[in-house]
């Protein structure tokens, strides 16, 4: 079952209040995302812990309902 | 996990300098993210050692939990979780990739 761009984004939002979010459907099958996300909660985070981060604010979505989601993280100014 | 798939997953992971985990085969990958991670690597001349998930379901479930990762391709360097697709890249196309590669003693290309 495929993910709507919405709830991506709502579930990082969620976990990231001050966050910069953007989230596009790639392919426009709501299967592949891409997401850019800056947070000042990823600051002193290794890049695999504030991937991980993100997935954790998925709740387990990624790799099952959510197929693909190219992430890209930094640290916000 | 079972305590027999941790040590198989150890013993993958201890027996290679560069290891990945992928869909399908290096000749032949089953995903384009598995396939980026695999041209990379060609581009930069290292060897690696790879992984089938796919015809492993053991493995294929038990190394998400081992790296509390939940995807696949996974990138190991002498033993240590360097990350998936997207982090592969970006390490890559800063150039940051074959210095990592090289602190560890291992012969990559210039890009």
């Amino acid at each position: 079952m495929a993910m709507v761009g919405s709830e991506i984004e709502r579930l990082i939002r969620q976990a990231f209040p001050d966050a910069h979010v953007i989230v596009v459907d790639m392919a426009g099958d709501g299967d592949h995302f891409a997401a850019r996300v800056a947070s000042e909660a990823f600051k002193g985070k290794s890049k695999i812990q504030q991937h991980q981060m993100v997935y954790a604010a998925l709740q387990g979505q990624m790799g099952g309902a959510l197929h693909a989601l190219a992430l890209e993280t930094s640290v916000s100014k | 996990m079972s305590d027999s798939t941790r040590r198989r997953i150890e013993d993958i992971i201890a027996s290679g300098d560069v290891i990945l985990f992928m869909k399908g085969i290096p000749a032949a990958p089953q995903c384009g993210f598995s396939a980026a991670v695999v041209q990379i690597l060609s581009q930069l001349a290292v060897p690696f050692k790879s992984v089938d998930v796919l015809s492993d379901l053991e493995i294929r479930e038990g190394i998400k939990a081992f790296s509390n990762w939940p995807t696949i391709p996974q990138l190991y360097v002498k033993g240590e979780f360097v990350g998936g697709c997207d982090i592969v890249r970006e390490l890559y196309q800063a150039g940051e990739l074959a210095t990592l590669l090289n602190s560890k003693g291992i012969e990559a290309a210039a890009i």
